[in-house]
């Protein structure tokens, strides 16, 4: 127990905390790839804001629903969990009140997941930037 | 929002496998070489498993 407690708050120490490894998983959270883009990796960033870009805007085509934070039902507030991830493309959604979802589409129910898979998706990304800002990962 | 996209099941499952590998590959492994193997390998079997799914549904069903 004691042994642990010290190996975290060695690890802790070994970590220290800079402006890059706030900023780019605050900043990647927001937009996309951007976490990447700003520690110069370039192509990795780009692919990553086309790869979660699309997902939630053919979502949207798609007639897919978005989740709103006061959702009452656990499912619903999973949902906005993962549609929380995708930023500013979430932001930009709530506030045109696009999203509403349309039952007349089959289709309409792919869109929701995959604008929850992107916001997900997004999470991992930001996660990586984080990596990278703190030497983890190259 | 008034454009409206109308994807089948299949080609649904291959725009979300593309952009899941995509990310996945970048954010699971360290090189480049290793990235895109990892993306290839997820792409596979995100496709692998609709496909085998699918025909497991269909002997289902019968």
């Amino acid at each position: 127990m004691a042994n642990s407690t010290t190996q975290k708050a060695k690890a802790a120490e070994a970590t220290p905390l800079t402006l890059m490894s706030v900023l780019a998983p605050a900043i990647g959270w927001l937009i996309p790839g951007a976490g990447h883009m700003i520690q110069k990796r370039w192509i990795r960033g780009v692919l990553l804001f086309i790869s979660i870009a699309s997902l939630f805007l053919l979502g949207l085509a798609m007639q897919g629903r978005i989740y709103k934070a006061n959702g009452g039902d656990i499912l619903d507030i999973l949902g906005f969990v993962g549609n929380v991830g995708a930023g500013v493309f979430y932001i930009v959604t709530l506030a045109q009140d696009w999203g509403q979802g349309a039952i007349a589409f089959a289709t309409a129910d792919y869109g929701t997941k995959f604008m929850i898979v992107a916001g997900l998706l997004n999470f991992i990304a930001v996660a990586d930037a984080y990596h990278i800002a703190i030497g983890k990962k190259k | 929002m008034q454009l409206t996209i109308t994807l089948n099941h299949f080609s649904a499952a291959l725009v979300f496998s593309l952009f899941a590998s995509i990310v996945f590959g970048i954010t699971h492994r360290e090189t480049m070489r290793d990235m895109v193997r990892y993306g290839l390998y997820c792409f596979a079997m995100f496709l692998g498993g609709v496909l085998v799914a699918g025909w497991a549904m269909w002997l289902l069903r019968r």
